[in-house]
Protein backbone atom coordinates (compact mmCIF):
# COMPACT_ATOMS: atom_id res chain seq x y z
CA UNK A 1 0.00 0.00 0.00
CA UNK A 2 1.29 3.42 -1.00
CA UNK A 3 1.14 6.13 1.61
CA UNK A 4 -0.51 9.36 0.39
CA UNK A 5 1.93 12.18 -0.21
CA UNK A 6 1.82 15.35 1.82
CA UNK A 7 0.46 17.19 -1.19
CA UNK A 8 -2.45 14.76 -1.56
CA UNK A 9 -3.26 15.03 2.11
CA UNK A 10 -3.33 18.80 1.99
CA UNK A 11 -5.58 18.80 -1.10
CA UNK A 12 -7.95 16.40 0.63
CA UNK A 13 -7.94 18.53 3.78
CA UNK A 14 -8.78 21.65 1.80
CA UNK A 15 -11.66 19.86 0.09
CA UNK A 16 -12.97 18.75 3.46
CA UNK A 17 -12.67 22.30 4.71
CA UNK A 18 -15.17 23.29 2.02
CA UNK A 19 -17.29 20.14 2.16
CA UNK A 20 -18.04 20.14 5.87
CA UNK A 21 -19.42 23.72 6.03
CA UNK A 22 -21.46 23.02 2.88
CA UNK A 23 -22.95 19.95 4.54
CA UNK A 24 -23.77 21.79 7.76
CA UNK A 25 -25.24 24.81 5.94
CA UNK A 26 -27.45 22.57 3.81
CA UNK A 27 -28.69 20.32 6.57
CA UNK A 28 -29.26 22.67 9.52
CA UNK A 29 -32.77 23.96 8.63
CA UNK A 30 -33.88 20.51 7.49
CA UNK A 31 -32.45 18.77 10.54
CA UNK A 32 -34.04 21.38 12.77
CA UNK A 33 -37.40 20.62 11.19
CA UNK A 34 -36.89 16.89 11.68
CA UNK A 35 -35.75 17.45 15.27
CA UNK A 36 -38.97 19.30 16.07
CA UNK A 37 -41.03 16.58 14.43
CA UNK A 38 -39.63 13.89 16.77
CA UNK A 39 -39.49 16.04 19.94
CA UNK A 40 -42.10 16.48 22.62
CA UNK A 41 -42.91 20.15 23.11
CA UNK A 42 -40.59 20.66 26.14
CA UNK A 43 -37.60 19.14 24.34
CA UNK A 44 -38.24 21.11 21.16
CA UNK A 45 -38.06 24.43 22.98
CA UNK A 46 -34.94 23.55 25.00
CA UNK A 47 -32.41 23.94 22.17
CA UNK A 48 -31.05 20.39 22.37
CA UNK A 49 -29.45 18.71 19.36
CA UNK A 50 -31.26 15.48 20.08
CA UNK A 51 -34.40 15.15 22.21
CA UNK A 52 -34.20 13.35 25.58
CA UNK A 53 -37.29 11.38 24.65
CA UNK A 54 -37.62 11.08 20.87
CA UNK A 55 -41.17 10.23 19.96
CA UNK A 56 -43.50 9.76 17.02
CA UNK A 57 -46.35 11.23 19.04
CA UNK A 58 -46.44 14.40 16.88
CA UNK A 59 -47.05 12.31 13.78
CA UNK A 60 -49.85 10.52 15.59
CA UNK A 61 -51.50 13.85 16.42
CA UNK A 62 -51.21 15.00 12.82
CA UNK A 63 -52.52 11.75 11.33
CA UNK A 64 -55.44 11.71 13.78
CA UNK A 65 -56.14 15.44 13.20
CA UNK A 66 -56.07 15.91 16.99
CA UNK A 67 -55.41 19.64 17.03
CA UNK A 68 -57.37 22.74 16.18
CA UNK A 69 -54.96 23.65 13.36
CA UNK A 70 -54.99 20.14 11.98
CA UNK A 71 -58.66 19.35 11.84
CA UNK A 72 -58.70 19.46 8.02
CA UNK A 73 -55.29 17.88 7.45
CA UNK A 74 -56.46 15.09 5.14
CA UNK A 75 -58.68 17.24 2.99
CA UNK A 76 -55.90 19.82 2.67
CA UNK A 77 -53.42 17.12 1.72
CA UNK A 78 -55.92 15.86 -0.85
CA UNK A 79 -56.40 19.41 -2.21
CA UNK A 80 -52.64 19.78 -2.68
CA UNK A 81 -52.51 16.42 -4.41
CA UNK A 82 -55.43 17.03 -6.78
CA UNK A 83 -54.24 20.52 -7.70
CA UNK A 84 -50.67 19.37 -8.34
CA UNK A 85 -51.87 16.47 -10.49
CA UNK A 86 -54.24 18.71 -12.46
CA UNK A 87 -51.54 21.32 -13.04
CA UNK A 88 -49.12 18.61 -14.21
CA UNK A 89 -51.63 17.13 -16.65
CA UNK A 90 -52.91 20.45 -18.02
CA UNK A 91 -49.43 21.94 -18.38
CA UNK A 92 -48.27 18.87 -20.27
CA UNK A 93 -51.28 19.06 -22.57
CA UNK A 94 -51.02 22.80 -23.27
CA UNK A 95 -47.24 22.86 -23.62
CA UNK A 96 -46.82 19.71 -25.69
CA UNK A 97 -49.50 20.84 -28.13
CA UNK A 98 -47.93 24.29 -28.42
CA UNK A 99 -44.37 22.99 -28.79
CA UNK A 100 -45.44 20.48 -31.47
CA UNK A 101 -47.29 23.21 -33.30
CA UNK A 102 -44.44 25.71 -33.14
CA UNK A 103 -41.50 23.41 -33.67
CA UNK A 104 -42.80 20.62 -35.94
CA UNK A 105 -45.74 22.15 -37.82
CA UNK A 106 -44.08 25.57 -38.05
CA UNK A 107 -47.42 27.28 -37.69
CA UNK A 108 -47.50 30.91 -38.92
CA UNK A 109 -46.92 33.21 -35.98
CA UNK A 110 -45.38 30.42 -33.94
CA UNK A 111 -42.27 32.41 -33.23
CA UNK A 112 -44.39 35.30 -32.01
CA UNK A 113 -46.25 33.01 -29.58
CA UNK A 114 -42.92 31.61 -28.39
CA UNK A 115 -41.79 35.13 -27.61
CA UNK A 116 -45.03 35.84 -25.75
CA UNK A 117 -44.46 32.73 -23.68
CA UNK A 118 -40.85 33.68 -22.96
CA UNK A 119 -42.00 37.14 -21.94
CA UNK A 120 -44.49 35.61 -19.51
CA UNK A 121 -41.72 33.41 -18.13
CA UNK A 122 -39.81 36.55 -17.17
CA UNK A 123 -42.63 38.31 -15.34
CA UNK A 124 -41.77 37.88 -11.65
CA UNK A 125 -44.46 35.61 -10.20
CA UNK A 126 -45.25 37.87 -7.25
CA UNK A 127 -45.89 40.78 -9.61
CA UNK A 128 -48.33 38.83 -11.77
CA UNK A 129 -50.10 37.68 -8.60
CA UNK A 130 -51.65 41.10 -7.95
CA UNK A 131 -53.57 41.52 -11.23
CA UNK A 132 -54.16 37.75 -11.36
CA UNK A 133 -56.00 37.89 -8.05
CA UNK A 134 -58.26 40.62 -9.33
CA UNK A 135 -58.85 38.80 -12.62
CA UNK A 136 -59.83 35.60 -10.84
CA UNK A 137 -62.32 37.63 -8.84
CA UNK A 138 -63.74 39.02 -12.10
CA UNK A 139 -64.05 35.49 -13.50
CA UNK A 140 -65.79 34.44 -10.27
CA UNK A 141 -63.18 31.76 -9.61
CA UNK A 142 -61.92 32.89 -6.18
CA UNK A 143 -62.04 30.11 -3.57
CA UNK A 144 -62.40 27.63 -6.38
CA UNK A 145 -59.64 25.12 -7.04
CA UNK A 146 -59.76 26.00 -10.72
CA UNK A 147 -58.37 29.46 -9.98
CA UNK A 148 -55.19 27.99 -8.51
CA UNK A 149 -54.94 25.29 -11.16
CA UNK A 150 -55.27 27.78 -14.02
CA UNK A 151 -52.91 30.27 -12.39
CA UNK A 152 -50.25 27.58 -11.94
CA UNK A 153 -50.71 26.35 -15.53
CA UNK A 154 -50.18 29.94 -16.66
CA UNK A 155 -46.95 30.13 -14.71
CA UNK A 156 -45.65 26.66 -15.57
CA UNK A 157 -46.45 26.49 -19.28
CA UNK A 158 -44.09 29.17 -20.71
CA UNK A 159 -41.02 27.37 -19.42
CA UNK A 160 -42.55 24.03 -20.37
CA UNK A 161 -43.18 25.18 -23.94
CA UNK A 162 -39.69 26.58 -24.20
CA UNK A 163 -37.95 23.43 -22.97
CA UNK A 164 -40.15 21.19 -25.12
CA UNK A 165 -39.56 23.37 -28.16
CA UNK A 166 -35.79 23.18 -27.65
CA UNK A 167 -36.05 19.40 -27.34
CA UNK A 168 -38.28 18.95 -30.37
CA UNK A 169 -36.10 21.18 -32.53
CA UNK A 170 -33.41 18.52 -32.05
CA UNK A 171 -35.55 15.72 -33.54
CA UNK A 172 -34.62 15.22 -37.22
CA UNK A 173 -37.20 16.65 -39.59
CA UNK A 174 -36.79 13.54 -41.81
CA UNK A 175 -38.86 11.59 -39.28
CA UNK A 176 -41.93 13.69 -40.00
CA UNK A 177 -41.27 13.62 -43.72
CA UNK A 178 -40.96 9.83 -43.73
CA UNK A 179 -44.21 9.52 -41.78
CA UNK A 180 -45.97 11.82 -44.24
CA UNK A 181 -44.72 9.71 -47.16
CA UNK A 182 -46.18 6.66 -45.41
CA UNK A 183 -49.50 8.48 -45.35
CA UNK A 184 -49.60 9.43 -41.67
CA UNK A 185 -51.95 12.25 -40.68
CA UNK A 186 -50.74 15.09 -38.51
CA UNK A 187 -52.37 13.62 -35.43
CA UNK A 188 -50.81 10.23 -36.09
CA UNK A 189 -47.38 11.85 -36.33
CA UNK A 190 -48.07 13.60 -33.04
CA UNK A 191 -49.23 10.46 -31.28
CA UNK A 192 -47.00 7.77 -32.81
CA UNK A 193 -43.77 9.60 -33.69
CA UNK A 194 -43.56 12.77 -31.61
CA UNK A 195 -44.83 11.75 -28.18
CA UNK A 196 -42.72 8.57 -27.80
CA UNK A 197 -39.54 10.40 -28.83
CA UNK A 198 -40.24 13.27 -26.45
CA UNK A 199 -40.88 11.03 -23.44
CA UNK A 200 -37.81 12.00 -21.35
CA UNK A 201 -38.56 15.73 -21.73
CA UNK A 202 -42.23 15.13 -21.00
CA UNK A 203 -41.35 13.34 -17.76
CA UNK A 204 -39.10 16.24 -16.77
CA UNK A 205 -41.74 18.86 -17.58
CA UNK A 206 -44.54 16.93 -15.88
CA UNK A 207 -42.42 16.62 -12.76
CA UNK A 208 -41.52 20.30 -12.92
CA UNK A 209 -45.16 21.37 -13.13
CA UNK A 210 -46.30 19.02 -10.37
CA UNK A 211 -43.56 20.19 -8.01
CA UNK A 212 -44.20 23.84 -8.84
CA UNK A 213 -47.88 23.48 -7.97
CA UNK A 214 -47.29 21.37 -4.87
CA UNK A 215 -44.76 23.88 -3.51
CA UNK A 216 -46.67 27.05 -4.38
CA UNK A 217 -47.54 29.25 -1.44
CA UNK A 218 -48.28 32.80 -2.63
CA UNK A 219 -50.96 32.06 -5.23
CA UNK A 220 -52.58 29.41 -3.06
CA UNK A 221 -52.81 31.80 -0.16
CA UNK A 222 -54.25 34.60 -2.28
CA UNK A 223 -56.74 32.57 -4.29
CA UNK A 224 -58.06 30.10 -1.71
CA UNK A 225 -59.23 30.90 1.78
CA UNK A 226 -61.78 28.45 3.18
CA UNK A 227 -60.22 25.95 5.57
CA UNK A 228 -61.53 23.05 3.55
CA UNK A 229 -60.39 24.46 0.19
CA UNK A 230 -56.83 25.51 0.99
CA UNK A 231 -53.72 23.50 0.23
CA UNK A 232 -51.21 22.30 2.82
CA UNK A 233 -48.71 25.18 2.49
CA UNK A 234 -51.45 27.71 3.19
CA UNK A 235 -52.51 25.67 6.20
CA UNK A 236 -48.89 25.74 7.41
CA UNK A 237 -48.82 29.52 7.04
CA UNK A 238 -52.06 29.77 9.04
CA UNK A 239 -50.33 28.15 12.03
CA UNK A 240 -48.55 31.47 12.50
CA UNK A 241 -51.82 33.29 13.09
CA UNK A 242 -51.83 32.16 16.73
CA UNK A 243 -49.43 33.52 19.32
CA UNK A 244 -48.90 30.13 20.93
CA UNK A 245 -48.41 28.21 17.69
CA UNK A 246 -47.73 24.51 18.24
CA UNK A 247 -44.38 24.65 16.44
CA UNK A 248 -43.63 20.98 16.94
CA UNK A 249 -46.86 20.12 15.08
CA UNK A 250 -46.19 22.75 12.44
CA UNK A 251 -42.77 21.24 11.78
CA UNK A 252 -44.20 17.70 11.76
CA UNK A 253 -46.83 18.67 9.20
CA UNK A 254 -44.18 20.53 7.22
CA UNK A 255 -41.96 17.47 7.29
CA UNK A 256 -44.77 15.25 5.97
CA UNK A 257 -45.54 17.87 3.32
CA UNK A 258 -41.89 18.07 2.23
CA UNK A 259 -41.45 14.32 1.77
CA UNK A 260 -43.41 13.73 -1.49
CA UNK A 261 -41.65 16.44 -3.53
CA UNK A 262 -38.24 15.34 -2.28
CA UNK A 263 -39.06 11.73 -3.17
CA UNK A 264 -40.37 12.70 -6.61
CA UNK A 265 -37.35 14.86 -7.24
CA UNK A 266 -34.89 12.10 -6.43
CA UNK A 267 -36.92 9.50 -8.33
CA UNK A 268 -36.88 11.59 -11.51
CA UNK A 269 -33.52 13.22 -10.91
CA UNK A 270 -31.89 11.92 -14.05
CA UNK A 271 -34.69 13.36 -16.20
CA UNK A 272 -34.82 16.60 -14.22
CA UNK A 273 -31.12 17.37 -14.41
CA UNK A 274 -30.83 16.51 -18.09
CA UNK A 275 -34.11 18.05 -19.19
CA UNK A 276 -34.28 21.14 -17.05
CA UNK A 277 -30.78 22.43 -16.42
CA UNK A 278 -29.90 22.10 -20.09
CA UNK A 279 -33.00 24.06 -20.94
CA UNK A 280 -32.87 26.51 -18.07
CA UNK A 281 -29.98 28.52 -19.36
CA UNK A 282 -28.73 28.29 -22.88
CA UNK A 283 -25.43 30.05 -23.25
CA UNK B 1 -38.91 43.57 -28.13
CA UNK B 2 -37.52 41.57 -31.03
CA UNK B 3 -40.72 39.96 -32.12
CA UNK B 4 -41.17 38.88 -35.70
CA UNK B 5 -44.22 37.25 -37.18
CA UNK B 6 -43.12 34.74 -39.75
CA UNK B 7 -45.95 34.64 -42.25
CA UNK B 8 -46.15 31.50 -44.28
CA UNK B 9 -44.33 31.92 -47.56
CA UNK B 10 -46.89 30.39 -49.85
CA UNK B 11 -49.77 32.49 -48.62
CA UNK B 12 -51.88 33.77 -51.48
CA UNK B 13 -53.26 37.17 -50.66
CA UNK B 14 -56.98 37.43 -51.22
CA UNK B 15 -57.85 33.73 -51.02
CA UNK B 16 -60.14 32.70 -48.12
CA UNK B 17 -58.21 31.73 -45.01
CA UNK B 18 -59.22 28.06 -45.04
CA UNK B 19 -58.02 27.65 -48.62
CA UNK B 20 -54.63 29.16 -47.86
CA UNK B 21 -53.85 26.79 -45.02
CA UNK B 22 -52.61 23.24 -45.42
CA UNK B 23 -54.05 20.60 -43.03
CA UNK B 24 -50.89 20.60 -40.85
CA UNK B 25 -51.21 24.36 -40.51
CA UNK B 26 -54.83 24.03 -39.44
CA UNK B 27 -53.73 21.50 -36.84
CA UNK B 28 -50.93 23.85 -35.85
CA UNK B 29 -53.43 26.57 -35.06
CA UNK B 30 -55.73 24.16 -33.22
CA UNK B 31 -52.87 22.86 -31.09
CA UNK B 32 -51.60 26.34 -30.37
CA UNK B 33 -55.05 27.52 -29.30
CA UNK B 34 -55.00 26.16 -25.70
CA UNK B 35 -51.90 28.12 -24.83
CA UNK B 36 -53.16 31.23 -26.59
CA UNK B 37 -56.36 31.03 -24.55
CA UNK B 38 -54.39 30.67 -21.32
CA UNK B 39 -52.22 33.61 -22.35
CA UNK B 40 -55.13 35.87 -23.26
CA UNK B 41 -57.22 35.06 -20.19
CA UNK B 42 -54.54 34.89 -17.53
CA UNK B 43 -51.64 37.03 -18.75
CA UNK B 44 -52.77 39.63 -21.27
CA UNK B 45 -56.05 40.54 -19.64
CA UNK B 46 -54.70 40.74 -16.05
CA UNK B 47 -51.60 42.68 -17.10
CA UNK B 48 -53.64 45.09 -19.22
CA UNK B 49 -56.19 45.52 -16.48
CA UNK B 50 -53.43 46.05 -13.92
CA UNK B 51 -51.74 48.70 -16.05
CA UNK B 52 -55.08 50.42 -16.50
CA UNK B 53 -55.51 50.46 -12.71
CA UNK B 54 -52.06 51.99 -12.34
CA UNK B 55 -52.77 54.86 -14.74
CA UNK B 56 -53.61 57.57 -12.19
CA UNK B 57 -50.77 59.89 -11.21
CA UNK B 58 -52.31 60.17 -7.74
CA UNK B 59 -51.25 56.56 -7.01
CA UNK B 60 -47.62 57.47 -7.62
CA UNK B 61 -47.91 60.56 -5.45
CA UNK B 62 -49.32 58.38 -2.68
CA UNK B 63 -46.47 55.90 -3.18
CA UNK B 64 -43.87 58.64 -3.05
CA UNK B 65 -45.31 59.73 0.29
CA UNK B 66 -45.31 56.22 1.72
CA UNK B 67 -42.01 55.68 3.58
CA UNK B 68 -42.57 51.92 3.41
CA UNK B 69 -42.34 52.07 -0.37
CA UNK B 70 -39.00 53.89 -0.36
CA UNK B 71 -37.66 51.42 2.16
CA UNK B 72 -38.94 48.47 0.13
CA UNK B 73 -37.29 49.83 -3.03
CA UNK B 74 -33.95 50.15 -1.23
CA UNK B 75 -34.34 46.70 0.30
CA UNK B 76 -35.07 45.23 -3.12
CA UNK B 77 -31.91 46.79 -4.54
CA UNK B 78 -29.84 45.46 -1.63
CA UNK B 79 -31.42 42.05 -2.09
CA UNK B 80 -30.58 42.02 -5.79
CA UNK B 81 -27.18 43.66 -5.88
CA UNK B 82 -25.64 42.13 -2.79
CA UNK B 83 -27.71 38.96 -2.38
CA UNK B 84 -27.62 37.74 -5.95
CA UNK B 85 -23.98 38.55 -6.61
CA UNK B 86 -22.95 36.89 -3.38
CA UNK B 87 -25.03 33.84 -4.27
CA UNK B 88 -23.60 33.58 -7.78
CA UNK B 89 -20.02 33.96 -6.55
CA UNK B 90 -20.57 31.17 -4.03
CA UNK B 91 -22.22 29.06 -6.73
CA UNK B 92 -19.25 29.65 -9.04
CA UNK B 93 -16.86 28.64 -6.29
CA UNK B 94 -18.86 25.58 -5.25
CA UNK B 95 -19.26 24.41 -8.84
CA UNK B 96 -15.47 24.14 -8.88
CA UNK B 97 -15.64 22.11 -5.69
CA UNK B 98 -18.34 19.73 -6.91
CA UNK B 99 -16.56 18.82 -10.16
CA UNK B 100 -13.74 17.25 -8.13
CA UNK B 101 -13.91 13.50 -8.58
CA UNK B 102 -14.35 11.98 -5.14
CA UNK B 103 -16.92 9.50 -3.99
CA UNK B 104 -17.84 11.57 -0.92
CA UNK B 105 -18.29 14.72 -3.01
CA UNK B 106 -20.74 12.79 -5.23
CA UNK B 107 -22.75 11.94 -2.12
CA UNK B 108 -22.51 15.47 -0.81
CA UNK B 109 -23.86 16.81 -4.11
CA UNK B 110 -26.92 14.59 -3.72
CA UNK B 111 -27.57 16.04 -0.26
CA UNK B 112 -26.70 19.54 -1.42
CA UNK B 113 -29.74 19.57 -3.75
CA UNK B 114 -32.17 19.08 -0.84
CA UNK B 115 -32.97 22.79 -0.20
CA UNK B 116 -34.07 23.12 -3.80
CA UNK B 117 -36.00 19.83 -3.81
CA UNK B 118 -38.04 20.43 -0.66
CA UNK B 119 -40.77 23.10 -0.47
CA UNK B 120 -39.67 26.40 0.99
CA UNK B 121 -42.52 26.95 3.46
CA UNK B 122 -41.57 24.43 6.17
CA UNK B 123 -37.84 25.08 5.86
CA UNK B 124 -38.17 28.86 6.04
CA UNK B 125 -40.46 28.52 9.05
CA UNK B 126 -37.87 26.19 10.55
CA UNK B 127 -35.22 28.92 10.18
CA UNK B 128 -37.67 31.42 11.62
CA UNK B 129 -37.99 29.42 14.80
CA UNK B 130 -34.24 28.81 15.00
CA UNK B 131 -33.81 32.59 15.13
CA UNK B 132 -36.44 33.06 17.85
CA UNK B 133 -34.72 35.18 20.51
CA UNK B 134 -35.96 33.14 23.50
CA UNK B 135 -36.61 29.61 22.31
CA UNK B 136 -34.59 29.39 19.12
CA UNK B 137 -31.63 27.07 18.88
CA UNK B 138 -29.21 29.80 17.77
CA UNK B 139 -29.65 31.98 20.83
CA UNK B 140 -29.74 29.00 23.19
CA UNK B 141 -26.36 27.96 21.78
CA UNK B 142 -25.00 31.48 22.19
CA UNK B 143 -26.21 31.46 25.78
CA UNK B 144 -24.67 28.05 26.44
CA UNK B 145 -21.22 29.08 25.20
CA UNK B 146 -20.96 32.73 26.21
CA UNK B 147 -23.57 33.15 28.93
CA UNK B 148 -24.90 36.19 27.08
CA UNK B 149 -28.29 36.65 25.46
CA UNK B 150 -28.03 36.52 21.69
CA UNK B 151 -29.31 39.31 19.45
CA UNK B 152 -32.99 39.60 18.65
CA UNK B 153 -32.35 38.49 15.07
CA UNK B 154 -35.59 39.28 13.32
CA UNK B 155 -36.33 42.44 15.27
CA UNK B 156 -33.48 44.45 13.78
CA UNK B 157 -34.42 45.45 10.23
CA UNK B 158 -30.94 45.17 8.71
CA UNK B 159 -30.18 41.85 10.40
CA UNK B 160 -33.63 40.56 9.46
CA UNK B 161 -33.09 41.53 5.82
CA UNK B 162 -29.68 39.85 5.87
CA UNK B 163 -31.34 36.72 7.24
CA UNK B 164 -33.96 36.84 4.47
CA UNK B 165 -31.14 37.07 1.93
CA UNK B 166 -29.51 34.11 3.67
CA UNK B 167 -32.71 32.09 3.37
CA UNK B 168 -32.97 33.00 -0.30
CA UNK B 169 -29.38 31.90 -0.87
CA UNK B 170 -29.96 28.68 1.06
CA UNK B 171 -32.94 27.86 -1.12
CA UNK B 172 -31.64 28.70 -4.59
CA UNK B 173 -27.87 28.14 -4.32
CA UNK B 174 -28.13 24.42 -5.30
CA UNK B 175 -29.96 25.21 -8.52
CA UNK B 176 -27.43 27.75 -9.75
CA UNK B 177 -24.50 25.62 -8.63
CA UNK B 178 -25.94 22.77 -10.66
CA UNK B 179 -26.19 24.98 -13.75
CA UNK B 180 -22.64 26.24 -13.34
CA UNK B 181 -21.42 22.65 -12.85
CA UNK B 182 -22.86 21.73 -16.26
CA UNK B 183 -21.04 24.79 -17.61
CA UNK B 184 -17.76 23.66 -16.12
CA UNK B 185 -18.15 20.08 -17.31
CA UNK B 186 -18.60 21.36 -20.86
CA UNK B 187 -15.06 22.76 -20.90
CA UNK B 188 -12.67 20.47 -22.73
CA UNK B 189 -10.36 18.62 -20.37
CA UNK B 190 -7.47 18.92 -22.81
CA UNK B 191 -7.19 22.63 -22.09
CA UNK B 192 -6.49 21.99 -18.42
CA UNK B 193 -4.01 19.24 -19.21
CA UNK B 194 -2.14 21.48 -21.62
CA UNK B 195 -2.11 24.25 -19.01
CA UNK B 196 -0.81 21.81 -16.39
CA UNK B 197 2.02 20.82 -18.72
CA UNK B 198 2.89 24.49 -19.09
CA UNK B 199 2.96 24.79 -15.31
CA UNK B 200 -0.06 27.06 -14.93
CA UNK B 201 -1.13 27.86 -11.38
CA UNK B 202 -4.62 27.24 -10.06
CA UNK B 203 -5.49 30.90 -10.44
CA UNK B 204 -4.10 31.10 -13.97
CA UNK B 205 -6.21 28.09 -15.01
CA UNK B 206 -9.29 29.82 -13.68
CA UNK B 207 -8.41 33.19 -15.15
CA UNK B 208 -7.49 32.00 -18.67
CA UNK B 209 -9.53 28.82 -19.18
CA UNK B 210 -12.50 28.48 -16.83
CA UNK B 211 -13.69 32.07 -16.69
CA UNK B 212 -13.55 32.87 -20.43
CA UNK B 213 -15.60 29.77 -21.24
CA UNK B 214 -18.10 30.40 -18.47
CA UNK B 215 -18.58 34.15 -18.37
CA UNK B 216 -21.55 34.25 -20.75
CA UNK B 217 -23.31 31.55 -18.77
CA UNK B 218 -22.44 33.28 -15.51
CA UNK B 219 -23.82 36.64 -16.62
CA UNK B 220 -26.97 35.03 -18.02
CA UNK B 221 -27.52 33.18 -14.76
CA UNK B 222 -27.00 36.33 -12.72
CA UNK B 223 -29.54 38.31 -14.74
CA UNK B 224 -32.06 35.48 -14.73
CA UNK B 225 -31.65 35.08 -11.00
CA UNK B 226 -32.23 38.82 -10.54
CA UNK B 227 -35.52 38.68 -12.46
CA UNK B 228 -36.72 35.68 -10.46
CA UNK B 229 -35.60 37.12 -7.17
CA UNK B 230 -37.76 40.19 -7.80
CA UNK B 231 -40.66 37.75 -7.57
CA UNK B 232 -39.34 35.99 -4.46
CA UNK B 233 -42.14 36.49 -1.99
CA UNK B 234 -41.54 33.57 0.37
CA UNK B 235 -38.05 34.37 1.68
CA UNK B 236 -39.11 37.69 3.11
CA UNK B 237 -42.77 37.11 3.88
CA UNK B 238 -42.39 33.80 5.69
CA UNK B 239 -39.29 34.83 7.62
CA UNK B 240 -40.08 38.37 8.73
CA UNK B 241 -43.58 39.05 7.40
CA UNK B 242 -42.15 42.40 6.25
CA UNK B 243 -41.57 43.39 9.85
CA UNK B 244 -40.38 44.78 12.17
CA UNK B 245 -42.52 47.86 11.54
CA UNK B 246 -42.74 47.07 7.78
CA UNK B 247 -39.02 47.82 7.41
CA UNK B 248 -37.95 44.63 5.63
CA UNK B 249 -40.48 44.63 2.78
CA UNK B 250 -39.26 44.11 -0.75
CA UNK B 251 -41.34 45.12 -3.77
CA UNK B 252 -42.92 41.69 -4.13
CA UNK B 253 -44.17 41.54 -0.54
CA UNK B 254 -45.16 45.22 -0.61
CA UNK B 255 -47.39 44.68 -3.65
CA UNK B 256 -49.15 41.85 -1.85
CA UNK B 257 -49.42 43.97 1.30
CA UNK B 258 -51.23 46.72 -0.62
CA UNK B 259 -53.42 44.08 -2.21
CA UNK B 260 -54.38 42.71 1.20
CA UNK B 261 -55.17 46.24 2.35
CA UNK B 262 -57.47 46.57 -0.68
CA UNK B 263 -55.29 49.30 -2.22
CA UNK B 264 -55.08 47.67 -5.60
CA UNK B 265 -54.04 50.81 -7.47
CA UNK B 266 -51.10 51.29 -5.08
CA UNK B 267 -50.16 47.63 -5.51
CA UNK B 268 -50.08 48.00 -9.28
CA UNK B 269 -48.30 51.36 -9.11
CA UNK B 270 -45.54 49.87 -6.95
CA UNK B 271 -45.11 47.08 -9.52
CA UNK B 272 -45.02 49.58 -12.38
CA UNK B 273 -42.26 51.41 -10.49
CA UNK B 274 -40.17 48.22 -10.69
CA UNK B 275 -40.52 48.07 -14.48
CA UNK B 276 -37.49 50.28 -15.27
CA UNK B 277 -35.51 47.57 -13.49
CA UNK B 278 -37.37 44.58 -14.90
CA UNK B 279 -37.81 45.49 -18.55
CA UNK B 280 -34.12 45.94 -19.48
CA UNK B 281 -33.36 42.60 -17.83
CA UNK B 282 -36.26 40.94 -19.64
CA UNK B 283 -35.27 42.51 -22.95
CA UNK B 284 -31.72 41.27 -22.54
CA UNK B 285 -32.82 37.77 -21.58
CA UNK B 286 -35.32 37.55 -24.44
CA UNK B 287 -32.64 38.52 -26.93
CA UNK B 288 -30.37 35.89 -25.51
CA UNK B 289 -32.88 33.05 -25.26
CA UNK B 290 -35.16 33.51 -28.25
CA UNK B 291 -32.43 32.88 -30.79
Amino acid sequence: MKLPTLREVSTEARLLLIGIPVFVWTMVPIYHMFLFAISPKEDAFSGKFWPDHPTLHNFEIVFREQHYFLRDFYIQFWNSLVIAAAVGALTLFVATAAAFSISRLRVPGGRFVMNLALFTYFIPAAFLAVPMYRTMATYGLLNNHWSLILAMVTIASPYAIWVLKQASDKLPVELDEAAVVDGATTLQIFRLVYLPLMMPSLVAIGTYAVLLAWNEYLYAFLLLSNDRDITLPVALGNFLAADDSPWELLMTTGFIYALPPAAIYYAFKRYMVGGLTAGAVKS
Amino acid sequence: MAITVSASDNALPGAPLSARLTPPQVWGIVLLAPYLLVFLAFVLYPVGYGLWLARQPSSYVALAHDPIFARAAVNTLIFLVIGINLKMLIALFLSGFFVQERRWIKWLSVIFILPWAVPSIPTILSVRFMLNPEWGMVNQLIFKFTGDDGPNWLNDPSVALAMAIGVHIWKSLPFWTLILITGRLAISHDLFEAAAVDGATFWQKFRYITWPSMQTLYVTCTLLSMIWTLGDFNSVYLLTGGGPADLTHVLSTLGIRYLRLDQLNLAMASIVCAMPLVLPLVYFMMKRLSR
